[in-house]
């Protein structure tokens, strides 16, 4: 394992250089003594090849796509161009600060500008908003949006969000954040949302309702124009989450099909890397009514001109970010959809569908895959429960018998109604050969399930550590380095 | 086709494994009619060759804080960025990784994240500190939600010098769910002590205090931090800037309960406005009341140290509707920046970064006071920046200094201080620069 940076700490040692300042004024005739801090940061003291070398050993035990094939349901863990992280590290828009005159940043309002409509036009939409700045953050924006609403409306009943039980955890936890409550209701025996319990919950408090399309499971929600016209027929409002917008991009427009909100990730479906966990962006799309209430400023155009438009000030929720969301997220989603054109939006949602049926099909006599009977859209769920009955293996070891052949594992237990679910995303830009080695690898791990169960239980045993206790990181909460 | 491998043949040779004759045929649980007929309209597709053009051309029309001389703050600094931070934070294996849930091949991510939340807690004087959230602003926004979880009061306090964009994205969060906001007025750059006094009751739940304030004025957070706890449940919530802890009192001496902040200064660019990053750190006792993604150390199957995600009975992939926050994805990789940042500045980078910061500002404040008709807007000692009364309106200034490529600060009209500017300094301010604007705004004395 690798030492901390803390132990590598040299007393005196620099990494830095910083020109001498070249203003005299004493400390003490700028902070009153009172405000200076009494103890000094404790910061390790190291030089600049001790950090290179120290923060390239941690990437070395990482897991990235450019080193193999990430299978992550829900996550559309796609390679994306370079070229973006070269043009977004432009001084002209690294160095620009939010306040600056509007004249000082034509070029950045222009992208802006330009962003929100083409994702308006590829999801059916109206106008997008840029602010939010992750998946959930987006969802938070959106439910805000259905309560600015239903507020404007005086419906002051309305006190529920239903949603299917194949949503992302978000969902819920989103709903709780905004003082709505929950509504659960049970998808049925083809893995859709069950049109007669939902017909049941459905009643005048009901705000609105939350909808992942293709859900889940991967697969389409076709029934949605009826869910729509029973939401819509208490006057709730239809949100779908957009993680999984990329099965569906240039195929079908959500906003046409009787959603009335929607968020996109950007750092799924629109080419930012995932970073280990941000910085991604969770624009919303809405229908023209709804504009209003969207976070201020939007980006306007006359003229020539591009500005920050906060006309709709007035009627808006409010805002969700500091400044305008993740500009340089946006930047990458903006570079992306003109270097791939119409046609080749289409084509990214097609190979995605297709490599996901591909793997799908090819595994089903190894795994049980409750839904093979259906075409599944850009993802699917397989099941470990055959090897579960027959040889007593968790999903959880076949997962981390996966780390060991060189890949990431699937998303693991999710969605929560199927057992022992794995949740397959291939995504487009994988070749047929990475998926046939995939393939190839996971009916191998079915056959060590009846052979050599021992290799599974001990799994991981290629990784740079072997299974990580969880547990006892609970137990005994160690949270920071001590020295 | 950019960025898809499978030639045409290969996409035939998968159609015919899979059993269909053409995509299409994939799609039949899709309604015919949401079927488009027609392409989106979208530009025809640029190559690399082209976008770059085009990127180049749109970046142009953008005036950069490197060609002007920008005294812009109020939330987002140019502070001077190693180019070693970049260099790590492209790696692929941390850029493309993902949230580091399989714990086994994200020992790189996990490692970073403890060392970072380290590093939180040692400027903060704080316990524990969470993997980070999306900005300041909604750091502080969940701390207030922490604050009214842990003690059930629902009467958050806020001292009305705090950035007002942070206080648009609180209301955003607490309105809806029961939380009353107090907002205690400012009293020459500084909140009311007295009228803080006056909203302190046993229903509170928390005072949120930044400082420096929103003017860059250094709030008494001893006596706002005794006035907290005066009621028995109240706990103290401070949002700092982390360059002023470098040289300012750890939050810890003046006993905050909860420490937020904007994190974008410790070595991430301005971008805009974004990406930020906000942290959040805390006592040790309102661990579990976090929100977002927390590191902790533990050990393998073989006994040897390594790290996971903990206390994940918090989040919402667990806890669903009963979860801390929604917070999923956060700013991972800003947070990074802000790891190899702190790491390479150590304790002296960090506190000279700090020193010319506050020596140039105060510089810069003496001789722009020495004007006939400029004057600090407020007696209050200051760190970084501070707020100038003006002889003409703000607005005037900036607009005309534009044609010198000078951007003098921000117009405080809009936050209620007519003839106001809010002036920001760091270490990257050479005396000259300093110079500059000071003999630039010299066409405006009377």
């Amino acid at each position: 394992m690798a030492k901390t940076i803390f132990e590598k700490h040299s007393e005196g040692r620099k990494g830095y250089t910083l020109p001498t300042n070249d203003v005299e004024i004493s400390l003490n005739r700028c902070i009153p003594e009172k405000f200076q801090r009494k103890e000094e940061v404790k910061l390790p003291e190291v030089s600049e090849l001790d950090v290179m070398r120290h923060f390239l050993e941690l990437s070395q035990m990482n897991h990235c796509i450019e080193k193999g094939f990430y299978p992550l349901g829900s996550c559309t863990m796609k390679y994306n161009p370079k070229i973006n992280e070269t043009l977004v590290r432009n001084d002209g828009f690294n160095n620009l600060h939010p306040l600056q005159d509007e004249d000082t940043v034509q070029g950045a309002l222009e992208i802006l500008y330009e962003l929100q409509k083409d994702l308006a036009e590829i999801s059916g939409f109206s106008n997008v908003t840029l602010q939010p700045v992750a998946g959930a953050h987006g969802e938070f924006t959106g439910l805000k949006i259905m309560k600015a609403y239903h507020d404007h409306k005086g419906n002051s009943h309305k006190k529920k969000i239903i949603l299917p039980d194949s949503a992302h955890g978000t969902n819920p936890a989103s709903v709780t954040l905004v003082g709505y409550e929950m509504v659960e209701i049970k998808s049925n025996e083809k893995g859709l949302v069950g049109i007669e319990d939902l017909k049941a919950h459905v009643n005048d408090e009901t705000a609105g309702f939350m909808l992942t399309n293709p859900n889940t499971l991967g697969l389409f929600e076709s029934q949605v124009e009826e869910i729509a016209e029973i939401i819509h027929s208490v006057d709730g409002l239809m949100y779908m989450d957009g993680a999984n917008f990329n099965a569906i991009m240039g195929l079908v427009k959500p906003g046409e099909n009787g959603f009335d909100i929607m968020h996109f990730n950007l750092h799924k479906t629109f080419a930012t890397p995932h970073g280990g966990g941000g910085p991604g962006a969770g624009p919303i799309g809405v229908r023209e009514d709804l504009i209003k209430f969207l976070p201020a400023p939007l980006i306007g155009k006359k003229d020539d001109k591009y500005f920050l438009d906060y006309t709709h000030e007035k009627t808006s929720f409010g805002k969700v970010h500091s400044f305008f969301g993740n500009f340089a997220v946006n930047i990458k989603a903006y570079i992306y959809l003109k270097m791939l054109g119409p046609k080749g939006l289409r084509r990214v949602a097609e190979n995605a569908v297709i490599n996901a049926n591909y793997i799908q099909k090819k595994l089903e006599n190894y795994y049980d895959i409750p839904f093979k009977d259906s075409f599944c859209m850009h993802e699917f769920v397989a099941s470990g429960s055959w090897q579960k009955e027959k040889h007593g293996i968790k999903t959880l070891d076949i997962a981390k018998r996966i780390l060991d052949k060189g890949y990431h594992a699937p998303t693991i237990y999710f969605p929560l109604i199927v057992h022992e679910a794995m949740m397959i995303e291939p995504t487009e830009t994988e070749s047929k050969e990475t998926l046939d080695e995939f393939i190839d690898a996971m009916i191998e791990i079915a056959k060590e399930c009846e052979e050599h169960p021992e290799l599974l239980k001990n799994a991981p045993l290629n990784t740079p550590v072997k299974r990580v206790d969880d547990t006892l990181a609970v137990r005994q909460l160690n949270v920071k380095f001590e020295w | 086709m950019p960025f898809i491998s499978n030639t045409d043949k290969e996409r035939k040779e998968m159609l015919a494994a899979i059993g269909v004759k053409k995509f299409e045929d994939l799609l039949i649980n899709i309604p015919q009619k949401f079927l488009l007929e027609e392409d989106c309209c979208l530009d025809e597709p640029h190559s690399e060759l082209e976008i770059t053009r085009k990127i180049s051309e749109l970046a142009a029309k953008n005036i950069s804080t490197t060609k002007a001389n920008s005294f812009l703050g109020g939330g987002i600094y140019d502070h001077f960025i190693p180019a070693a931070v970049d260099h790590i934070i492209l790696r692929p294996e941390f850029h493309s990784a993902y949230t580091p849930y399989q714990a086994e091949v994200s020992q790189g991510t996990l490692q970073y994240i403890y060392e970072y939340q380290t590093m939180i807690c040692e400027l903060t004087g704080m316990e524990i500190s969470n993997a980070g959230m999306y900005d300041g602003a909604s750091a502080a926004a969940e701390a207030i939600l922490m604050a009214t979880r842990k003690n059930k009061n629902f009467k958050a306090v806020i001292a009305g010098t705090l950035n007002p964009n942070y206080l648009e994205v609180i209301k955003s969060y607490t309105v809806g769910v029961g939380i009353e906001l107090v907002l205690i007025p400012a009293k020459n750059g500084l909140v009311d002590l007295n009228a803080l006094q006056e909203a302190i009751d046993d229903n509170t739940s928390c005072v949120l205090l930044q400082t420096p304030n929103f003017f860059g004025n250094i709030e008494d957070a001893f006596a706002i931090e005794e006035i907290t706890h005066s009621s028995k449940k109240a706990l103290f919530i401070n949002c700092v800037d982390p360059i002023s802890l470098a040289v300012m009192n750890s939050p810890a001496e003046y006993k905050a309960d909860i420490v937020v902040g904007e994190g974008q200064s410790l070595g991430n660019s301005q971008n805009y406005g974004g990406p930020l990053f906000g942290f959040l750190a805390s006592s040790i006792k309102l661990g579990r009341s976090m929100p977002g993604r927390i590191v902790g150390a533990t050990l393998d199957a073989d006994g040897k140290r390594a790290y996971c995600l903990t206390l994940q009975a918090r989040e919402q992939h667990i806890r669903r509707a009963k979860a801390t926050s929604n917070i999923c994805s956060n700013e991972a990789l800003c947070n990074l920046a802000a790891t190899v940042y702190m790491t390479l500045m150590g304790k002296e980078g960090l506190k000279e970064v700090a020193m010319q910061s506050t020596t140039k500002a105060h510089y810069l404040a003496e001789e722009i006071n020495k004007l006939a008709g400029f004057s600090l807007a407020f007696d209050a000692a200051f760190f970084k920046e501070f707020a100038v009364k003006t002889p003409v309106s703000a607005e005037e200034i900036i607009s005309r200094l534009k044609a010198k490529t000078i951007f003098p600060g921000i117009d405080l009209k809009p936050f209620g201080y007519d003839n106001m500017l809010l002036v920001a300094v760091t270490e990257k301010k050479r005396k000259c620069d300093l110079d500059e604007l000071v003999n630039s705004l010299k066409e405006f004395s009377r």
